[in-house]
């Protein structure tokens, strides 16, 4: 069977790296818009925080013998931890300051991250094995699908689910936004900003943490896993815009799709398509497909 | 601004810098030194944008890289004189830097930073696959060649010196341009936006040209680089080096004139210092003075020295 001549199974095998690729691009993305939309700062560690979770699962499983769905909450949760910290003692300071200065910590802290990571485990990274479970894969007919990958499909589209719900439609999604708009009016109603704020860098790091666990079977692991990723995720993010929850989603998946038809088509220029994209964009919309700019 | 010389009397400081400047290859490794001026005059580039104009660009390194690329193919295949080669790059660089002002300056703030870093690494994948550019080797053994076709440039000294002539050439031009009447509006549009533009300027266009003319001193940074290494690599243009003169210049002190300068000396010498000793960890210590300048040092080395000499001028 082909596909204006494309055979099929080639054809769906790269939509579904596609859909892989676009899963964590929205996975990350998210995890910036929502950092963003409180705290007003673009987290460049969060390419580091990432590789920090696929590290926590390896290491977990190395000594500690953690197997893979333990580590699926553990990893998040120390990054999460991380980043509570992070932001009770450092960022915190930074709020009344141009935004540029949270910028700069972040990246200074992904320098750290990195380079610690780096000393101890070099640059070339180790394999991390799927769940016995999710191992091998069935076919479909038309294509052969592994079953780790869809299952990374489908963790990354719920956790994503979630956190679009828990945002637009409960009373603490309500109460976030609220703070987003006018964080000392909804102080004056009683509700403690501040540690809303911290929970909220929580929240967004520890969705960089899962996504590093979900990464961990598929790529190797190593230090610089995160900082090339980052990249491509800050041009999604400048193409979405962060206005959005549901933007920045719809954006990831769409472009790692893009992506991976590209890979197809054309295969040399799958590495810079999305910044392709990018420059596109801001010719036609400056603001990004969901953003809102006066 | 006026830190080391006063309008009317005589700019006793730069003449003891410039003396410096002379004598410091009899002293110090030149090398060493033109590494040092190549580094400074690049975040010398780079503060003319984040100090004065107030944009923070990620994505220098395509600049200072673009034209070391541009200037060490001309100069090894097409033996081009060195004046001529470093030309040609800072004209590469001042065209991607029309671009990329362009571009970036149609949004602002942190997404400015963003695009201009989602640039730098396009450039970034040029480089590792076009033909010319050697991939994961660079181009190697780069000719300095023959200035005006009959000094040597392959002495050390006499690089030097033409590597100091080139710096402090540059260092004027953005010493001037900060302080006319171009420079002034600059520094309106950084303090209010919106105030410049009611008072009817072209705001983009403004910026626009800051763009550029960071580029271009960038690039002829970044060309001198790889004739003084006669060297042009992947690392020129890699994210790590748009992070390092953003280091350089925070360090040193945002927004003044000497402050990225300083910067980069001591950036370069740490970097020199610390290379062996400590391998993997340079990074860390890098991340570490990120961190501390964000939080506790924000004026630099050269802003809190300014600072604390008006403090005592006005007690």
């Amino acid at each position: 069977m082909d596909f204006l001549g494309i055979p099929t199974q080639a054809l769906f095998g790269q939509l579904l790296l596609g859909l892989i690729n676009g899963s964590f691009y929205a996975v990350l993305s998210l995890g910036l818009a929502v950092i963003f939309g409180l705290l007003n700062i673009i987290n460049f560690a969060h390419g580091a925080l990432y590789m920090v979770g696929a590290f926590v699962a390896l290491l977990g499983l190395n000594h500690l013998g953690m197997n893979y769905w333990v580590a699926l909450f553990v990893a998040p949760a120390v990054v999460g931890g991380l980043g509570v910290v992070v932001e009770r003692t450092l960022l915190r300071h930074l709020y009344k300051l141009d935004h540029l200065y949270g910028l700069l910590l972040t990246f200074g802290l992904a320098l750290i991250c990195e380079g610690v990571f780096r000393y101890f485990f070099g640059v070339s990274g180790e394999s991390y094995a799927p769940p016995e479970v999710l191992q091998g894969g069935v076919d479909l007919g038309f294509m052969f699908m592994p079953l780790y990958r869809a299952w990374v499909v489908v963790a990354a589209l719920s956790v994503c689910a979630v956190t679009w719900y828990t945002i637009e439609r409960t009373s603490l999604g309500a109460t976030l936004r609220a703070a987003t708009e006018k964080p000392e009016l909804v102080q004056a109603l009683g509700i403690n900003v501040p540690v809303l704020v911290t929970a909220t860098y929580g929240v967004g790091v520890a969705l960089a943490g899962f996504a590093g666990v979900l990464a961990a079977p598929i790529q190797q692991v190593n230090p610089v896993m995160g900082s090339n990723l980052i990249i491509v995720v800050f041009a999604v993010v400048v193409i979405g815009g962060m206005g959005s929850i549901g933007g920045a989603i719809l954006t990831g998946l769409a472009l790692g799709l893009i992506e991976g038809l590209t890979k197809l088509v054309y295969p040399e220029a799958s590495a810079v398509v999305i910044f392709v994209v990018m420059i596109i964009v801001l010719l036609v919309r400056p603001a990004g497909l969901f953003g809102k700019q006066a | 601004m006026n830190n080391v010389q006063n309008k009317g009397s005589f700019p006793w400081g730069w003449l003891a810098l410039l003396a410096l400047g002379c004598v410091a290859p009899f002293v110090l490794y030149p090398t060493f030194l033109m590494k040092v001026l190549c580094f400074a005059l690049f975040a010398s580039a780079f503060n003319l944008l984040l100090g004065f104009a107030g944009l923070l660009s990620f994505g220098h390194a395509a600049f200072f890289g673009g034209s070391a690329y541009v200037c060490a193919a001309l100069a090894k295949n097409y033996g081009v004189t060195p004046e001529l080669a470093i030309l040609a790059g800072a004209a590469f660089a001042a065209a991607l830097g029309a671009l990329f002002g362009a571009l970036s300056i149609r949004r602002s703030g942190i997404y400015l930073t963003m695009i201009t870093l989602a640039l730098a690494q396009l450039v970034f994948f040029f480089a590792v696959q076009l033909p010319f550019t050697g991939g994961e080797d660079g181009l190697q053994g780069v000719p300095r060649g023959k200035l005006l076709g009959f000094i040597d440039l392959a002495d050390n000294r006499a690089m030097y010196f033409f590597v100091f002539a080139v710096f402090c050439a540059g260092f004027w031009l953005i010493h001037r341009t900060i302080h006319s009447p171009y420079g002034q509006v600059l520094k309106a549009i950084r303090e209010n936006e919106p105030r410049a533009i009611s008072l009817g300027y072209d705001v983009a266009r403004y910026k626009l040209l800051a763009f550029v003319l960071s580029a271009a001193i960038a690039g002829v940074a970044g060309a001198m680089k790889a004739l003084v290494f006669q060297l042009a690599s992947l690392t020129d243009v890699h994210w790590h080096m748009s992070g390092e003169v953003v280091l350089m210049t925070l360090l040193g002190g945002l927004g003044t004139i000497l402050g990225p300068a300083v910067g980069a000396l001591t950036i370069v010498t740490l970097e020199n210092e610390l290379a062996d000793k400590v391998g993997p960890w340079v990074t860390v210590i890098m991340g570490g003075i990120f961190v501390v300048c964000v939080m506790a040092f924000r004026r630099g080395l050269v802003g809190e020295l300014l600072a604390l000499r008006s403090k005592r001028a006005t007690p």
